[in-house]
């Protein structure tokens, strides 16, 4: 039986009714179509899928859609600039080779940014022991420390 | 430096990948991320069981289950041939290799747990899910075997008729005679036994395929999380489903990592294809991980015993090796020939030893399929070459370099007496500059500060070789490859100037987008932003063989390369006839096409236009159009190699092993872009790093379960599990082909897991530890320094 849900998504209101066993991550790629969040793994290991909800790094394929009525969702596809800038995160994820098949690295960015929050200036130790919630495959991490260091410095100017 | 400073000479500059902004925005189009009009939703049910027999499948409750659309066991897959193997290895008795059926769905039998049974197709995903629960299926137990030792024994469980014994082939190179004579005149022979653990390559993207049938068109459409479309295609229509190749399109789209894992053509997609055109509707699947880890190929899963013959002064006079290879329950597309072609063929490494033999031993067992693994048999070869080394240096107290130093080839081309053919290499110089990069000279203070806290620090080299560029069609088939290894490309000039590249090369986080853009407009001297990459789309793409041993940049770009060059030929006509002057004369560079010594010269972009608007044109000698498409095979491997280096800090009390520093120095050849090459080195030192210390899959030796099943269970490296590396490069460019590449994909995954088992080797040397496996996990080191103790 679909339960309604209203929550905020990337700044715009949303409304619909959802099947109650649906997660955030399936309401989001398939009632919103926002693919940017990707399913990596069934045990909220991968990190694939973050997003923030309320300013917090969420693992979305880790939590029902209905349990957030009222919440506000953030994606990938919202931190950019309306003009399509890149947020500073996202330009030194680019700027420092942080990303090869891309797959993971949505999830890092908005991890990243969560992080951020928390430690304005992390060094390389904090950064690796606070992505300890994200898998890479491709990039041996190297690179996404330093896009995460560099974003940082980024965002606090 | 910006792209746009680069642009106009971006060969060997650092440039920002042109991919990068699709995948940064979330608007990357991964196969899951395709959704077409009314699609319904797949789900495969697997057998739970290692090895059984099914007496009777009862799918009626399940068919009428909520929302489901259909239901399909092996039974229904009549007229659907087995997924075929693409390397025929011949045996040492002279016959081929054991090829057993290996059927979409199970066929009256499973063999391993994950095999799959039956496919259910609803309007969801979940109520696809909830009906294979109620799919009843009569399974007869059997004993099961998923040890390769085991599997040899007699009396041990049969997988296949067709497959006595569990034996796929036994297969040798190389000259026992001259390596048996070899050792009887040995000064000092090591022997070693080493395990070469089974992986699961968990690219971060799990396989996911979309597939539809057009009933007015009678053709189909694959999305499909793959490596090779073309390859895909080939295989599934030609061999497995009878299908018209013109009557399928495959498109491999964005694809979230591969390591191998993608290349193969496997069951799911097979059968959704088949049931597209039953159905009607599009049908799509997605993998979970735990599907990934049962049914993706799995890489590795060698037990060798390795003896090496070396004279008074540390020189090596022979190698002998004996491998037993995993090849799982099936053989997967390419799975014969990795502990074959891509092993043992790369035991002489980076040395002169004269006489080289080799037996592989290759048996099925109840475990997933085996197949290439990011590296695909060269780490595997690395690992035996590097460990005995090492250990015979420490054996006869030679140090590390200076054992490699007595033993590296220098003489180009080097024939080795294992069919390779080396073109060119400086092997002093990668291991020079990695011990530099090591501070290998610091490294007994380093130890020395290390046992005053307690800890056992060691460090480990690895002198690796790789054969990549794979591979010359005649020589692979005079080895078994039912393919040919070329590759196509396509260089179409657009009428203002601008360039599409269509590659039969795939990119799935290789940024070939970016690099192949740089070697096009350095070329055609035109901007880096003039130039699109078009690859993984059969409908649009030339035939091509895709993407996998370290082969993109070295046969897919060499295509490119030579299309651009008729495109220059082409030119040159049409600006000759411009000019008014002979096409003899006509020179071209930086983008222009001059008459020789004079300043009368066309811009490519006018040549461009005038080949599509050829009001002025030799329409009676020349066609009109700019758009031209080459094939290139290649003449010979290309051969990476290099030195990394590893220094690790255990602690005696807990096992944990640390590593403190990985510094590698590889020779790729010419490099386009500086940038793409460290990344892929880093990201193969990490999975490298996940062998030797993390990575471990596990079957239960008796019921055939796997262990290790879920990201929870088998340890992938996380960022706090890996250190910052340092990585530098030498170039001797290759002979062979017109860029001097070689190839980089692999080179981490090879070189990195030998350097790091030496290295905690040597730091548990000084307790008396003798032998250890991968992965050196907490656990087993502990172990062994309590054994060693005792």
């Amino acid at each position: 039986m679909p339960v309604p849900l209203s929550l905020t998504v990337n700044g715009k209101a949303v409304r619909a009714d959802v099947d109650p066993r649906t997660l955030l991550v399936e309401f989001l790629r398939r009632n919103l179509g926002l693919t940017g969040a990707h399913v990596g793994c069934d045990t909220a290991q991968c990190g694939a899928c973050t997003v923030l909800v309320d300013g917090r790094a969420v693992k979305s394929c880790n939590v029902l859609a209905v349990q957030l009525p009222g919440a506000s969702v953030t994606t990938i596809e919202g931190i950019a600039g309306r003009d399509g800038q890149l947020h500073p995160m996202q330009a030194a994820f680019k700027e420092c080779h942080g990303l090869q098949c891309g797959f993971c690295t949505t999830g890092m960015v908005m991890s990243a940014l969560d992080l951020v929050q928390r430690h304005p200036n992390p060094d390389e130790q904090t950064i690796r022991e606070e992505l300890e919630g994200n898998l890479c495959r491709c990039t041996g991490y190297h690179n996404i420390v330093k896009a995460v260091r560099q974003g940082a410095a980024a965002m606090a100017k | 430096m910006s792209a746009t400073e680069a642009a106009t000479a971006p060969l060997g500059q650092p440039i920002r990948r042109k991919e990068d902004q699709r995948f940064l925005t979330g608007s990357g189009q991964f196969t899951d991320d395709v959704s077409l009009a009314n699609q319904t939703y797949a789900y495969f049910l697997r057998s739970p069981h290692a090895h059984a027999t099914i007496r009777g499948i009862d799918t009626s409750r399940a068919a009428q289950a909520s929302g489901v659309v259909a239901v399909y066991t092996g039974a229904d897959l009549q007229g659907v041939n087995g997924l075929p193997c693409g390397w025929l290895i011949t045996g040492t008795d002279g016959k081929p290799m054991n090829e057993p059926p290996h059927p979409v769905l199970a066929q009256g039998k499973v063999r391993y747990v994950g095999d799959p049974v039956a496919l259910v197709i609803a309007e969801s995903a979940h109520e696809a899910k909830d009906a294979a629960e109620l799919i009843d299926i009569d399974y007869e137990l059997l004993p099961a075997v998923t040890h390769v030792e085991d599997a040899l024994k007699s009396g041990a469980p049969q997988l296949h008729e067709p497959a006595p014994g569990n034996r796929c082939y036994t297969w040798a190179i190389g000259d026992k005679g001259a390596a048996d004579a070899a050792f009887a005149q040995a000064a000092h022979v090591t022997k070693l036994d080493i395990v070469n653990n089974r992986l699961v390559p968990n690219a971060i993207e799990p396989r996911a395929a979309v597939a539809a049938y057009n009933k007015a068109e009678d053709s189909y459409t694959l999305y499909v999380a793959n490596q090779n479309p073309h390859v895909e295609r080939l295989l599934m229509t030609a061999f497995v489903l009878g299908l018209p190749e013109h009557k399928v399109r495959v498109i491999a789209p964005d694809v979230g990592g591969g390591f191998g894992s993608k290349i193969y053509l496997y069951p799911e997609e097979t059968a959704m294809v088949w049931a597209s055109k039953r159905v009607g509707r599009p049908i799509k699947w997605a993998a979970e991980r735990s599907e990934a880890f049962l049914a993706d190929a799995h890489g590795r899963d060698h037990v060798t015993h390795a003896e090496l013959a070396l004279d008074r002064d540390g020189k090596f006079l022979a190698l002998k090796v004996q491998t037993t290879a995993n090849m799982g329950a099936y053989l997967s597309t390419f799975a014969s020939c990795i502990p074959t072609i891509l092993y043992a063929t790369l035991l002489a490494g980076q040395y002169t030893t004269p006489a080289i033999w080799c037996e592989v031993t290759a048996v099925f067992t109840n475990t997933a399929p085996v197949d290439a693994y990011r590296g695909a048999g060269r780490p595997e070869a690395t690992y035996v070459v590097e460990r005995i080394v090492h250990q015979a240096a420490h054996e006869m107290g030679i140090p590390q370099d200076e054992i490699r130093r007595r033993n590296f080839i220098r003489s180009f081309p080097y024939q080795t007496p294992v069919a390779l053919l080396y073109d060119t290499g400086d092997y002093d110089a990668t291991l020079d500059e990695a011990m530099e990069l090591a501070d290998v000279k610091g490294f007994e203070m380093r130890k020395a500060e290390a046992k005053s806290r307690g800890k056992l620090r060691g460090i480990g080299y690895a002198s690796y070789i790789e054969a990549c560029g794979i591979a010359p069609s005649n020589i692979a088939g005079a080895l078994g490859a039912r393919a040919g290894l070329f590759e196509a490309g396509e260089v179409r000039v657009n009428p203002t100037g601008s360039v599409t590249v269509f590659t039969g090369s795939h990119s799935h986080g290789q940024g070939h987008e970016t690099t192949f853009a740089q070697v096009v407009a350095t070329r055609l001297g035109i901007p880096f932003e003039n130039v699109d990459v078009v690859h993984g789309d059969t409908g649009r793409i030339p035939f091509g063989m895709g993407t996998y041993g370290s082969r993109s940049l070295a046969v897919g770009g060499t295509a490119i390369m030579k299309a651009v060059d008729k495109i220059v030929a082409k030119g040159k006509k049409i600006a000759a006839h411009l000019l008014e002057a002979a096409e003899s004369d006509i020179e071209f560079k930086d983008g222009k096409f001059t008459v020789a010594g004079t300043d009368r010269s066309k811009a490519f972009g006018e040549i461009a236009l005038a080949a599509y608007v050829p009001h002025n044109y030799p329409l009676a000698t020349l066609e009109p159009g700019l758009d031209e498409t080459a094939f290139y095979d290649p003449t010979n491997f290309t051969f990476p190699a290099g030195t990394h280096i590893c220094e690790v800090e255990v602690d005696p009390d807990t096992g944990a092993v640390k590593v403190v520093s990985f510094s590698a120095c590889d020779d790729f050849g010419n490099i386009v872009n500086p940038m793409i090459v460290e990344g892929q080195v880093h990201g193969g030192v990490a999975q490298g790093l996940g062998q030797a210390l993390l990575e471990h899959c596990v079957y239960d030796r008796e019921t055939g379960q796997l262990l290790s099943g879920s990201l929870m269970d088998y340890a992938l490296p996380r960022a706090d599990d890996v250190p910052a590396f340092k990585v530098g490069t030498k170039v001797t460019p290759c002979t062979h082909n017109p860029l001097g590449v070689k190839g980089c994909g692999e080179a981490g995954a090879i070189g990195a897991p030998a350097a790091m088992m030496n290295a905690v080797m040597d730091a548990l040397a000084a307790a008396g530890v003798k032998h250890l496996d991968m992965p050196a996990s907490p656990h087993r080191v502990w172990q062994a320094l309590h054994a060693a103790r005792a």
